[in-house]
Parts: C-alpha cells; structure tokens; sequence
C-alpha cells in the first residue's frame, strides 16, 4: 500500500474514525484504524463492536493494500501534520508517513484479525445534517451520564411520518425536538434509542458538514442497530433497549397557571453569577412576581447571592421555584431564540422552558421541562 | 487500646494527675472497652467477668473485649471463634449498635457541656480542646477528671483520659491510662514519653511503615526523631517522612476540629459460606443500603457517591464507586446504584463479604431534594422516613423491603462485621459502622 493525499483530507477522515475508539479495547486490534487503499480511494474504519465509523478520502495510488495501526496515535500525528501533501506507505510490519520534512515509521497490527464491520441497515430516509445536528445538541443535554439507568443514558428518536421526534431525559428534566425529514415510507412509524454521547459526536462533525444526512434503521426493532451517512462519512451504532422507555411526553403538564419571559442571555448571566455562591447542586431560586425576577442562591450561614433582572409575568400569584443551576442553564443554552418562556402550574410542578421570539411569541418544535428541586425547611 | 497493652503498665507519678498540664489543652477520652461496657451496665451481674460482643456466626470478629477477657489473649478484630477457644468460658454477646450509638450520644453530650470543641474520633472516643474552659471548669488536668467523674457516676461506663499538649500525644497518653486512668503528659516531658515508645506508636505508621522503619534501623520514636531525614523517607517517602518527623519530636499543629465529621458511612456483612448466588447478593446489598440511608437520616446527611466492596472467597478485594447525579439519603437510590456497580462487576467467583459505602457527605438540613419528573408527591424518602419512625417504635424489624422478609439477609447472617477504623492519618474519616474496637 503506498498513497499520496492532502493532510487536511486525511486528517478529518482519521479523526472521525478515531474518535470513538477505546483507550483499553478488550482486544488490541479494536484500538486501530484500518486503512485500505482501493481504485485511488483510501477507506478508513473505526469499530469497536458498539459503534463503527467509515470514512472515505480520494488520494493518489501507487499500489493497493491495507495496514492497520493505532488509532489514537494516528489521529495526533494527522492532527499536527503541517499542511502538505502526505505520502503514507506500508513496508513490512510498518506504515512510514512523510509530510515535508516529518517522517513517522508506525508499527502495525495485524489486518486480518481485524472484525468485520457491520454494514450499513435498510435506509429510512434523510433529514438535512444542519438542523438534526442543532436538534440533537438541544435534546442529548438532558440524557442521564449515570449507567444505574442505561434507558436514561439514550436519545430516543420517534419516526413518525413527516416528523422527526427527539427525545432525552435523566429523570430530572426532559428535552423534545421535533423536526421534519424526509422518510422513504411516507406511513413510516419506528423508533429507537441511541446512546447520547455517540449521537452528539455523530453529530457535531456530520452537522458542519450540511447537505442530507442519511438515517438507516435495521427494520425489526430487535436488528438494534441504527447508521448515519453523509458525504463519504458512515457510522453505525448499536441500539440500547428502549422496550420500556416510559411515557415520558405524558410528563408535560397539559395547562398552565402562570407564564414568564425572560431574556435568555441576561438569565443565563444571572444564574451563572448567582450560583457561584453554591455547590453543584444547590439550588438557585426564581422569584417571579409582576414587579420581575429575583434569582437568589445559598443559605442563611453560607454565602449568599440575589439579583433582579427584567421579565414579564402573566400570573395570579407570584411564583418561586428552586432549580438545579446547571439543569436551569442547560435548558437556557438550547433555547436558541432571544426570549425564554416559563410555564408554570404550581411551585412544586415541573416547569416548562420553551424558546419565543424577541417579542415573546412562543418558537414551537422545542420544550425542556424540568423538576424543581423541593427545599426541606 | 490494643497497643497500650504492649506499653509499660507501671503509672508514672511525672505523669500522673498532680503533672504540671501547663499549656496542656488537649484532651483524649477513649472510653474503656465500650460497647463491653454498655452491656455490662445493663447486665451488672456479668461485671468483672470476661465478655466478648462480636459477631457469633461462624465468621464473626471481636469487636470488643472485656479486660478479664483480655487477660486471655482475647483481642478485638480477632476472629470470634479464635476468641472462645482462648477464653472459652467468657459470655459472648453479639453486638447492639443501636444501644452503643444512644450511650455515644449521652457521652458526646456530657463532653459539650465542658467546651463546644469536641471532635469525635468515633463512637467512643473524642478529642477536646479545653483551654476555654480554664474560668468555668478549671485546669485542663480538672476537667479530665470531672469529665470522667461525671461519665462514671452519670452513665455508669469508664473511660480513661489522656492530657497533652497536642492531639496525638495526648491519644497516646489516654492508651497509657488505661484503663479507667488518666495521663497528663507535661509540655516539658513530650520527648521523654514519646521518644522510648515503638515507632509503630506514631499515628499514620501501620504494620508496613514500622517493617520499613525498622529495615533502615528505627525501632523507636527517639531513632526517627534523631535520624537524618534522607533515611526516613528512603523508609517511607518524602511525604510520610516530613509528618513523621515532625510527630517523633511532638509537633502535631492540628487543632480539635469539631466540624470534623464522618466522611463515609458504611455498611458491610461477611457470610458464614461463601456465596455464589447474585439474588443473594442482590438481598444483601437491599438490606445495606437500607441500613446506610438508614444512617445517614439519623445522622442529617445525604451522600453523593455510591461504592461497593466486594470480597471474594481468595480475599481479592474489588471496590466499585459511582457519583450520582443528586445527592441522596434514600436506600432505594443507593440500593440501585449499588445493584447496577455489582451487576458490572458481576465476579465470577464466590463471595465473602459484601460492603455498601457512601461518601460525599453534607449536611442534609436546608437541603435540597431533588424530585425525578413525574414522582409522587410523597416518593420514596418519605416511605423510609416513616419507616424511620415505626423501626424507633416497633424495632428494627418492623418495616422491611418484601425481598428481606422470611429471615432477612442480614438476620441468617449473623456477623455483621464492624469495620476497623483505620489508624492512619484518615483515622477520622470513620466508616459508618466502625464504631472502633471498644
């Protein structure tokens, strides 16, 4: 194998298969990316028996053949290659890798104990890669980190006709977007449950890239596999059992007694100010009445913090509730519009974020509901 | 304790009572072999006999041991069956936390009445620093001995009393008082006391540190005190070997920290056979983690990490930690999140003892809950809290989850081990149920 290609071509393409790879695979050849050079095309993958990654880059050929080397390691030199022309050649159990004057010899593992991967499932239709990126950055911000519940940890997408729903919660607050796509079966109706973190990754580097995102789903719930393909990029990921993934849309409370607007980048500089005064978790506590916002945290004998910020309130009776700060700014920085709208039923209910326009005119497709934190006196 | 037996028994008058405690405000009480104690007080006719509490299954430890029954050789931490056949005509008797935990309670009362500056070091032992109290109660030495008046007369238990200038002279002096003494070491005599002793006697120097110490030629705290400082650390390390140092010549600058409070709390259960059985496991870890919301609600706190310990037949032993999301003091967290690290680890060997710990303490007062989405109203902490108070009411068996009825894990196995606080420097990070050999 011996291949001539642009640096930044190579380095993107081995970053996206890299970038998923264990640092302590449960067998060494997992830790690699292979790289294969067909017909002046070079195919990188990337698997590690829960997530595959594929990339293809065109590149100049003077012989076919594949290597396979760490993954890791590859991605930082590609990385911080000057920006020339690479000549990479396999000679013996080596890669030798020349940029300019930078020469890398790697060693090489062995290509054919290196798995299959899986291929890509039935394809179920295509959504552009700009929004579904900005959609799922809304939405996986509230999936769980905790394995205790491996439900929490997943992204549930609901394909359902012309709508795409995204969906995510740690039990302590919720996001759903819905956006539209294009599915190959106008009737389609599936869903599935994707590990958020590989969703945010798959993401944030297919999303800059624009154009049409490809979503593949095996077509019996029980395949659990679900792929993505834009441009020369591909990647499957398996799926976690979302069999009982509770009724979660249920949680919305179906009417409101108060409502708020609050400009969302003066709230979120005044929770983050605020809440310097607390532990991660200590709540901050929301004051609304018809005179604005108080926001406040700490106690009586630690130290405390208030500030008042403009908003309008559209209720009987003033409202106070106390939210995990950083659950609180989660739901502000998905938003996406100027304004923040709450709504509210009663202090100790849940409360709706929703994103409105300058004027305070509601932006459907997004809702971050969130439960307040109850203060034992 | 243990180690005061090796020390000299003979009651030295430059440290007995009439000593000059100038510049002596540290006070050590360590009550005397406690939870033997509270038995003894409510059982008076076993007094003056050798009695062991411990667990009495096949596996239990000693937890404490009467000094008749020390006379035998009988140790606490030792095995029980080790202990009968030392001393088999001693009365044993398997532990009553909640008992010990009331009598530590009237005991830390009666020390607060002398200074608020009360560390608890464990159930039965605290550090005081009386020097406020020199107008109210007297000299250091006075309040020593009215603290252990009051403790005898009052609550019917000894203790013994060590008074020094630092914190850990003054614990090697109420280990040398004991027991039912009291020891003042003068500021002026340190060196002289501490400098004979084993270097094993030196707080952070365990069976490891003394083997080392004593590889490179020091047996005794005078060898380390006078010992360049290169040969110390090449013993123990750089770090070890500065705070020893300084220790060997008794400087000890850390002041009696009444904020000072437990930074775990912990709960574990030895089997009498190894099991290999996971739904036994998983009963066992229901009824720990009961036990250590349990405590953790009695004692005003909510915890952040979950951790198991979980010791296999060969004693390899696996610790598995995860923080959570919010802070808790419910079991049912604790017992899922304990569930979800064992079923990760899922050993493939049987299973000798089984540990919950939680860590990341704070206080729970003012604390925040924070409720899941879509819970009751009244969740899963109200329902243990009401459990609380029927348990206060109608004992410890009263409410219990269903999978723990018919026998309870803990209940078939009968050594509830104790977990040995540790010596070292963290020796007052207590383990929950450490309440410390008594």
């Amino acid at each position: 194998m011996k291949f001539r290609v642009e640096r930044d071509a190579l380095a993107d393409g081995v970053a996206w298969t890299a970038k998923g790879l264990p640092a302590r695979p449960s067998v060494p050849v997992l830790a690699g990316v292979l790289l294969r050079v067909t017909d002046n095309v070079l195919h990188l993958s990337g698997f590690d028996y829960q997530v595959s990654s594929e990339a293809e880059v065109p590149v100049h050929a003077d012989a076919d053949g594949a290597a396979l080397v760490s993954g890791r390691l590859l991605a930082e030199i590609t990385k911080a290659l000057p920006g020339k022309p690479v000549e990479v050649a396999a000679i013996d159990a080596h890669l030798e890798l020349t940029c300019g004057s930078a020469r890398f010899t790697l060693p090489t593992m062995p290509v054919e104990d290196y798995p299959t991967l899986p291929a890509l499932p039935e394809r179920a239709g295509t959504v552009d890669a700009t929004k579904f990126a900005a959609a799922v950055a809304q939405v996986a911000l509230a999936a769980g980190r905790d394995e205790t519940l491996p439900m929490m940890t997943g992204v549930r997408l609901e394909l359902n006709g012309p709508s795409l729903a995204l969906l995510a919660t740690d039990r302590y607050r919720l996001a759903v977007r819905e956006i539209e796509w294009q599915p190959d079966q106008p009737e389609v109706s599936a869903n599935a449950l994707v590990p958020a973190r590989t969703l945010a990754d798959t993401a944030k580097t297919l999303g800059p890239l624009g154009g049409e995102l490809v979503i593949a789903l095996a077509a019996g719930a029980a395949e659990g596999m679900i792929g993505f393909a834009a441009g020369d990029r591909r990647t499957t990921s398996r799926l976690l059992d979302g069999a009982n993934y509770p009724a979660v849309r249920n949680l919305f409370p179906a009417s409101h007694t108060a409502q708020a607007r609050v400009p969302v980048a003066a709230l979120t500089e005044v929770v983050r100010r605020v809440s310097l005064v607390g532990e991660r978790t200590t709540p901050v506590r929301l004051a609304f009445s018809g005179d604005g916002l108080v926001v406040e945290a700490g106690g009586t004998e630690e130290a405390r913090a208030s500030e008042a910020t403009e908003a309008s309130f559209d209720g009987e009776e003033p409202m106070t509730l106390a939210f995990n700060p950083q659950y609180l700014l989660d739901g502000l920085s998905a938003l996406s519009e100027p304004t923040a709208v709450f709504s509210f039923v009663e202090p100790g209910k849940p409360a709706v974020l929703a994103p409105a326009t300058e004027e305070g005119e509601i932006v459907p497709g997004y809702r971050y509901l969130i439960q307040p934190i109850r203060v034992v006196r | 304790m243990g180690r005061s037996q090796a020390m000299a028994r003979e009651r030295d008058d430059r440290f007995g009572p009439a000593a000059d405690d100038t510049g002596c405000p540290i006070l050590h009480v360590d009550m005397d072999a406690f939870f033997v104690s509270v038995e003894v007080r409510r059982r008076p006719e076993l007094r003056g006999l050798p009695v062991v509490v411990g667990g009495i299954g096949r596996r239990g430890v000693v937890s404490s041991a009467s000094y008749p029954a020390r006379e035998f050789g009988v140790r606490s931490a030792m095995p029980t069956a080790r202990a009968r056949a030392l001393c088999p005509q001693a009365v044993f008797l398997p532990p009553d936390p909640p008992a010990y935990a009331a009598a530590s309670r009237t005991v830390m009362r009666i020390l607060q009445d002398a200074t608020p500056l009360v560390e608890p070091l464990s159930l039965d032992e605290a550090f005081l620093d009386v020097a406020g109290a020199a107008r109210l109660l007297g000299r250091p030495v006075q309040v020593a001995a009215l603290l252990r008046h009051r403790i005898a007369t009052e609550l019917g238990l000894p203790c013994s009393v060590g008074v020094a200038p630092t914190k850990f002279v003054a614990k090697l002096g109420s280990a040398r008082a004991k027991p039912d003494g009291l020891l003042v070491v003068p500021a002026g005599l340190v060196r002289e006391f501490l400098q004979p002793l084993p270097v094993a006697a030196l707080w952070g120097v365990g069976e490891r540190s003394a083997e080392a110490l004593r590889r490179v030629g020091l047996r005794t705290v005078g060898d380390l005190a006078h010992a360049p400082i290169g040969q110390v650390r090449s013993a123990v390390g750089s770090a070890a070997a500065e705070h020893l140092h300084e220790l060997a010549w008794g400087r000890d600058p850390r002041p009696v920290d009444p904020e000072l409070v437990e930074k775990s709390v912990s709960a574990e259960v030895t089997y009498d056979t190894d099991i290999a059985d996971p739904l036994a496991v998983r009963r066992t870890l229901l009824a720990l983690a009961g036990r250590t919301a349990g405590r953790l609600r009695a004692s005003g706190q909510v915890g952040r990490t979950v951790a198991i310990k979980i010791r296999l037949a060969d004693f390899r032993t696996v610790n598995r930690s995860r923080t959570l999301p919010n802070p808790t003091d419910v079991a049912r967290e604790i017992f899922a999140t304990a569930w979800s690290l064992f079923r990760a680890l899922a050993p493939a060997d049987p299973i000798r003892l089984v540990g919950v710990r939680v860590e990341g303490l704070g206080p729970a007062d003012g604390a925040a809950q924070q409720p899941a989405l879509g819970a009751p109203a009244h969740g899963w902490r109200d329902a243990e809290t009401a459990a609380d108070a029927a348990a206060a009411r109608f004992g410890p068996a009263a409410v219990r989850p269903a999978s723990l009825l018919a026998g309870g894990a803990l209940t078939r196995q009968s050594s509830v081990a104790r977990g040995a606080r540790t010596r070292g420097e963290d020796s007052v990070s207590q383990g929950g149920d450490s309440g410390g050999p008594g």
